[in-house]
């Protein structure tokens, strides 16, 4: 019977495929530690235990932590860029929420810090979700403009209601409190962050290599061919949605701690466009790229400070030649190089 | 060893490298006759750019000055300026850059109630004299030891006003306020000043800072009963629109402004509507007009003439005046002191008295860091497009 030979001949294939994989694992499981993934999770942690010893002072750390704070919001941001193609321009929306909850919930209503910080990334996530149905039915220009609505609203009711959050002028949040010490400083801050980062690295490394990953990279070559494959496209763009904006959330909690201060620009527009240019710039479908592009752009400021009147006109011009030479962004662009490089010494 | 760990490692190193570079060598031991290092973060661009850019402006050419004419107790004053563009997050790590890296004696700046908020934990930890130009009362209500300023606060303008108003006879006020930072916080500063003067508000409106249409909210003023005069808090645009409404609808009692309007742009938006319109200004706005025997004239009309030299006709404005009067309390706590010793010039600035500046005189106190007057303030009326000296 016709309908009885496909599924014999797949499983026959499937079987096939398992056999060769678990071949290929044992054979590298000693260079398990080589991988694209645990290499790079290897070469992120080593960074981040090595980076102290470079760290002379407050402000160092300070560079530091913010450096790691945009990093959690851009990596998961490039899920959803690089991984399922859609864009967004409202992250520092859900940023902003998350540093608010927290800054509201620990000031006026005196929650302990590491209760506020779930319950904005729960807020968040429902609220996420609760957009993501809808908007993202849209696509390309429409999408972008939705969340980029989102986005603006969000910055809106916090400058509006000044009762709640001090308006445009912002207000105090408490140290965070854990395990009866406060933190603060940058070294206690500079772990914390560093340990989030890695969790959020490790959660997306697993995103993209679960059957998930594969269904969003699908979804970003052909939304239409996924769809046929049966993939439910809406199912896993809506996921995606809402897994980054929870990373934002939590990396907002974490910063309103950090900064002991909120004000709206945390939620402002140009800060989600700076979320996005990150992205783009380390390298989309990159998860270290991500970071890299974090970095980047936190520390390129520090640098350029000096230059005061010609900041923006050298940063715009590192931007638009890291865009014209490295279309794919910097960390996919330089990987490509060692790659050509190591293939040549080896001939 | 295959690919990606090498270029993950070349990355690595790569980051590392960077971030090397920031290091700088630890500060010798700082020598007496060094320079000062004086400190500034202010908002040059972005939307607050024109608070920060004559704050700025006004500290380069005064330090210039004062080191021209030898410095302070013999050592030179070394300006370190950071742009913030207004973002908080930005303030606080240009200020620990200040204090951590530059080492700092003295912060000057903040343009912004926002950005200097959010560095007040970070000089009171680091103790050094912070000295803001910002207008916001929580800077120093309630008073923290390391932290002064220079402008007059909106409820120093409310109090002005009623106390205009009493002079008049004035009891009952309609408020008609913009939403925005500005006006929201004029707003509420009137309310809680209103009951001392004995005013009563009647009435209290409120405008977007969009809207280019106020006659519903002033009809429903004039139709408030027995109003006496009518207050507008708000800056930009709309306070004009509410000038022109108000004309347009035939009031026949006084409308005050705030001090938010105080600039030649208000009258020629506001045109014929403006005339009869009083408000509380710095002096700076008025300088040519002061009496001959008036105390503040020679420092508003020295500072209006030296910067109007270099940038021009009208350029000056109250901002850049707030700098000026920050870089000279820290001359005269310098002074006082004897050093640029942290402690001693916070002791000083603490106990100066009868300073006169761009804003007012100014007199601190263990519970007063900012020592301005009520006198501050001068009333204006428009007259003929003009300003005039009320009182």
């Amino acid at each position: 019977m016709a309908h009885n030979v496909r599924p014999s001949g797949y499983s026959k294939f499937a079987k096939k495929q398992t056999y060769t994989r678990r071949m290929s694992t044992r054979k590298s499981r000693a260079q398990m530690l080589l991988s694209e993934r645990g290499g790079g999770m290897a070469s992120l942690l080593l960074v981040i235990l090595v980076l102290p010893l470079f760290l002379a002072n407050d402000y160092h750390y300070d560079v530091a932590v913010n450096i790691g704070i945009n990093a959690i919001v851009v990596v998961g941001l490039n899920l959803l860029i690089g991984y399922a193609g859609q864009i967004s321009l409202g992250h520092a929306g859900f940023f902003g929420l998350g540093a608010y909850t927290s800054a509201v919930l620990t000031a006026h209503y005196g929650l302990h810090g590491l209760l506020a910080l779930p319950i904005g990334a729960l807020g968040v996530g429902v609220l996420a979700y609760a957009i993501a149905r809808p908007v993202l039915r849209l696509s390309g220009h429409y999408l972008a403009m939705a969340t980029l609505g989102v986005g603006l609203i969000i910055n809106i009711i916090i400058s509006r209601e000044a009762w709640l959050t001090g308006g445009p002028d912002g207000m105090y949040v408490p140290l965070l409190e854990v395990f009866g010490t406060e933190v603060y400083g940058g070294p206690m801050w500079y772990w914390i962050v560093a340990a989030t980062l890695l969790l959020a690295v490790w959660l997306s490394l697993n995103l993209i290599d679960s059957p998930v990953g594969r269904a969003l990279r699908g979804l970003h070559g052909s939304e239409v061919a996924a769809q046929v494959a049966g993939v439910d496209t809406t199912r896993y763009k809506v996921m995606v949605f809402v897994i980054s904006a929870v990373m934002a959330a939590v990396a907002g909690s974490l910063a309103a701690h950090f900064s002991e201060f909120v004000t709206p620009a945390k939620a402002d527009f140009s800060h989600s466009i700076l979320f996005v240019t990150m992205v783009v710039l380390g390298g989309m479908a990159s998860t270290f790229g991500a970071v890299v592009g974090a970095a980047v752009l936190t520390l390129l400021p520090q640098f350029l400070a000096d230059f005061a009147d010609y900041e923006h006109v050298i940063l715009g011009l590192i931007m638009m030649t890291v865009m014209i030479f490295m279309p794919k962004g910097l960390v996919p662009t330089l990987a490509a190089l060692a790659r050509r490089g190591a293939r040549r010494t080896a001939r | 060893m295959t690919t990606p760990l090498k270029t993950g490692l070349m990355l690595a190193g790569l980051a590392i490298a960077a971030l090397g570079l920031t290091v700088s060598a630890p500060g010798a031991a700082r020598a007496e006759d060094d320079p000062i290092r004086v400190g500034s973060f202010l908002a040059v661009t972005g939307p607050a750019s024109f608070l920060g850019d004559p704050e700025l402006k006004t500290l380069e050419m005064y330090i210039e000055r004062i080191n021209q004419a030898g410095g302070l107790n013999g050592r030179m004053l070394d300006l370190v300026h950071y742009d913030t563009a207004g973002d908080a997050n930005k303030a606080r790590t240009f200020v620990k850059r200040l204090l951590e890296d530059d080492e700092v004696d003295v912060i000057l700046g903040g343009s912004t109630t926002g950005t200097t908020m959010a560095v007040i934990p970070l000089v009171e930890r680091a103790e050094v004299p912070f000295i803001s130009f910002a207008g916001g009362v929580s800077i120093i209500d309630p008073v923290k030891p390391w932290v002064f300023k220079t402008p007059h606060t909106d409820r120093m303008a409310c109090e002005k006003i009623f106390e205009d108003m009493r002079g008049r006879g004035i009891v009952r006020v309609a408020l008609i306020s913009g939403t925005g930072g500005f006006g929201k916080s004029m707003r509420g500063e009137c309310m809680t000043v209103a009951p001392r003067f004995d005013i009563e508000v009647v009435a209290d409106e409120t405008y977007g800072p969009g809207d280019t249409d106020m006659v519903a909210q002033l009809t429903k003023i004039k139709n408030a009963e027995g109003v006496e005069a009518v207050v507008n808090a708000g800056f930009g645009q709309g306070p004009a629109i509410v000038t022109k409404n108000f004309a347009q609808l035939g009031f026949e009692v006084p409308l005050y402004q705030s001090h938010g309007v105080a600039s030649k742009k208000y009258i020629e938006l506001a045109g014929d509507a403006a005339e009869g319109v009083r408000l509380p200004a710095a002096a700076l706005l008025v300088a040519e007009k002061l009496p001959a025997g008036d105390p503040q004239r020679p420092i508003v009309v020295g500072y209006k003439t030296s910067y109007e030299a270099v940038y021009g006709d009208g350029s000056v404005s109250t901002f850049g005046g707030h700098a000026l009067d920050g870089l000279m309390l820290y001359k005269t706590a310098v002074e006082a002191a004897g050093s640029a010793e942290p402690a001693a010039v916070r002791d000083a600035l603490e106990s100066i008295r009868g300073f006169m500046g761009t804003a007012g005189e100014v007199t601190m106190s263990a519970d007063d860091h900012l020592g301005l007057g009520l006198s501050a303030f001068r009333m204006l009326e428009i007259r003929d497009g003009d300003w005039t000296l009320v009182d």
